[in-house]
């Protein structure tokens, strides 16, 4: 599926200063039953957005309306457990395109990369500043620059680089995906499968 | 490569790389690739929107069990969004040539469940579902692990995928376990030692007298819930364990293909002196009975202690305060004595003929407590048959439980089995995260002799006092 090339991202952002925001979280399970990708951005967080009743909970970040932006902002461990790649799906649904973070998950990282949704890791001090800066003024924005490798606070300037791998980062800079690269090699896979035991 | 000491990991993951790429990941190839109802209808959509075919169909292997019923499986499937996956998955298999064992099929089950059982889970493979709990494949000394969609579509398209090369890590378990400590209990016990995030990042060997003990059973369970400490997935090198329990099972190597085979089993073993990025050692004789108070599986300890306080566990007091304010449990409280009112055994996880042998253990002789409901969900219908074949239905009878039919039921809770809001649930299944087992429920994961103890008494009991 295509996404969006990214380049360079300058947004507000939304705070989720919660640790070990799990793939449960992100959208539970009995959402998981459709067959199209499409319209996951509803239920997103939806046990942490919504009371049993489908009432807005109003201590809710995503209810409350001074917070906007395509950038995700969150704690330590983001994306754990289930490998659904349903939450990433949601995430961009809902109009998010990068997510902060002082530790990923390995499978949600993966998925995000997957789909056109960067997950930028900065140490947790550099999150901390974020998380501060946000709560000092919730339109301040963040400058995400994946060329350079780099997130800037633009009210501060206070700037730090983060790790991509240059294939992943060609591939998301450009909107190219995986399954492109391996249609292209299918010759080579043959080879390889044919001297397989199982 | 060849006189240098490598890891069994080592042998598998370079055995499969069809090229690395420069400053990026490795193009890996997969031997077997599993793939149920849920995270496969999109990755069919891609294929059919690229104009592309499935690669190697024999070698992916379709089952149901997310979102399936665990009563009436003869009627038909009342949910009409859970109907329609369930239709999707058996005409996207007919479709391209793939097996399917649907709903209905004798061998349908828990794919983590049916794969090994039926022999198509074999030692050296790398295995690949759109499911994180693929991790379990790994007792066979498999590199097995979980995958999203957009993978899923890779592997039908090419039969490979993208994948950096994990750091590797060692866990180390040696000594005798005690009375009424299960392999539950060990992987509880490693997953609260490392934390949730501890092993990210990593693939994990377990290796010690412990796992070279354990049953086929057993290994399955601690490789399972190697995701739960962020590892890709834990492997155990295979063993003549492994090799019995392999030998005779439906896909299994016959005859010369045997023999060739387990030739090359016999080398998957670390060499002395390879080097891990990280090792870990624990004594058999510290681990309990464990059982979780949070809402994440790292939360967990002995049975006997008490809650800990905010000051004694990783990471910040805030999220501690909403995980334990979740769960309507405060610092310093002990879990034993506490009120259950659901138990749940079954899952990738404890789903198997031994799990429920350990349950029947305790539950013979003695009667449900009358404030628990129990789902009592076998991981397959072979898993079900042996149930009834061994007399462990007629000891579930007699105590007032009823056995359901297989499926992953509420350990995500697709299906109808939810636990409701605020309702305490024994589990044997892997993770207790809000909402897990339905909007609400507060789950503490244990082994199959606690649930059954909790299942008894109608509160949280230490099994060892009933055994």
């Amino acid at each position: 599926m295509a996404y969006d090339k990214f380049t360079i991202l300058k947004s507000s952002a939304v705070p989720l200063p919660i640790e070990n925001v799990d793939t449960d979280q992100i959208i539970p399970a009995r959402f998981l039953k459709a067959t199209k990708r499409e319209g996951f951005g509803d239920n997103l967080f939806r046990d942490w957005r919504y009371n049993g009743d489908d009432t807005p909970k109003q201590d809710f970040v995503l209810n409350n309306p001074i917070y906007s932006g395509k950038i995700l902002v969150g704690g330590h461990n983001f994306g754990s457990g289930s490998s659904r790649e349903h939450a990433a799906w949601a995430i961009y649904d809902y109009g998010f395109r990068c997510v902060v973070s002082s530790f990923f998950a390995d499978i949600f990282k993966g998925n995000s990369l997957n789909i056109g949704i960067l997950p930028v890791q900065v140490s947790p001090e550099f999150l901390n500043k974020i998380f501060e800066a946000i709560e000092a003024d919730p339109n301040t924005e963040l400058e995400v620059n994946l060329p350079e490798q780099s997130i800037t606070i633009l009210a501060t300037g206070e700037k730090e680089s983060f790790d991509i791998n240059g294939y992943k980062k060609h591939n998301l800079t450009n909107g190219f995906d995986d399954i492109d690269y391996l249609q292209a090699m299918k010759g080579e896979i043959k080879e390889f499968e044919a001297e397989r035991i199982f | 490569m060849s006189n240098q000491a490598s890891t069994l990991f080592d042998k598998v993951w370079d055995a499969h790389v069809v090229r690395k790429i420069e400053d990026g990941p490795d193009v890996f190839f997969i031997d077997r690739h599993f793939i149920h109802e849920v995270t496969s209808p999109v990755a069919f959509l891609g294929l059919e929107n690229r104009g592309i075919g499935v690669m190697y169909p024999e070698r992916t292997f379709a089952t149901a069990d997310h979102n399936t019923p665990t009563i009436n499986q003869h009627l038909p499937v009342a949910d009409p969004l859970s109907a329609n996956q369930l239709k999707a998955l058996e005409s996207n298999a007919a479709k391209y040539g793939i097996s399917h064992w649907g709903l209905g099929h004798a061998r349908n089950g828990i794919v983590h469940v049916v794969g090994p059982e039926n022999g198509i889970t074999l030692p050296g493979m790398t295995i690949v579902c759109g499911d994180s709990h693929t991790s379990t494949h790994g007792a066979f000394g498999a590199i097995a692990f979980g995958i999203g969609t957009s993978e899923v579509e890779m592997v039908l398209s090419s039969q490979c995928i993208m994948q950096p090369k994990p750091k590797k890590m060692r866990v180390n378990v040696n000594g005798q376990l005690g009375k009424g400590v299960t392999p539950k209990d060990v992987t509880l016990y490693i997953i609260s030692k490392l934390t949730t995030a501890g092993a990210t990042g990593y693939f994990v060997e377990y290796a010690g007298d412990v796992f070279e003990n354990m049953s086929m059973e057993g290994r399955m369970t601690v490789c399972n819930m190697s995701i739960e400490m962020g590892a890709r997935g834990g492997m155990i090198a295979p063993d003549e364990t492994t090799f019995a329990y392999i030998n005779g099972r439906e896909q299994a190597p016959k005859g010369e293909k045997w023999d060739k085979a387990l030739a090359y089993w016999k080398t998957l073993k670390t060499d002395e002196g390879a080097a891990f990025d990280k090792e870990y050692n624990f004594d058999a004789a510290d681990i309990e009975p464990m059982i979780t108070y949070g809402t994440n599986p790292g939360m967990g300890q002995g049975i006997t202690r008490a809650i800990p306080t905010s000051d004694k566990v990783e990471g910040g007091k805030a999220t501690y305060d909403k995980s334990l304010n979740y769960m309507g449990f405060h610092e310093n409280e002990n879990m034993l004595g506490k009120k259950i009112d659901y138990v749940f055994i079954g899952s990738c996880t404890n789903g198997r003929i031994e799990d429920f042998r350990a349950f029947a253990s305790i539950v013979k002789g003695r009667k449900k407590a009358d404030n628990v409901t129990a789902w009592i969900v076998p991981g397959s219908h072979i898993v079900e048959a042996q149930i009834k074949e061994e007399g462990i239905l007629d000891i579930l009878t007699e105590a007032g439980f009823e056995l359901r039919q297989p499926g992953c039921s509420a350990c995500l809770a697709m299906n109808d089995d939810k636990i409701p809001a605020g309702k305490y649930a024994v589990s044997t299944s892997n993770r207790n995260f809000e909402g897990r087992q339905g909007p609400g429920a507060r789950t503490l994961l244990a082994s199959p002799l606690v649930a059954a103890a909790a299942a008894v008494t109608g509160v949280v009991t230490d099994p060892r006092t009933l055994l």
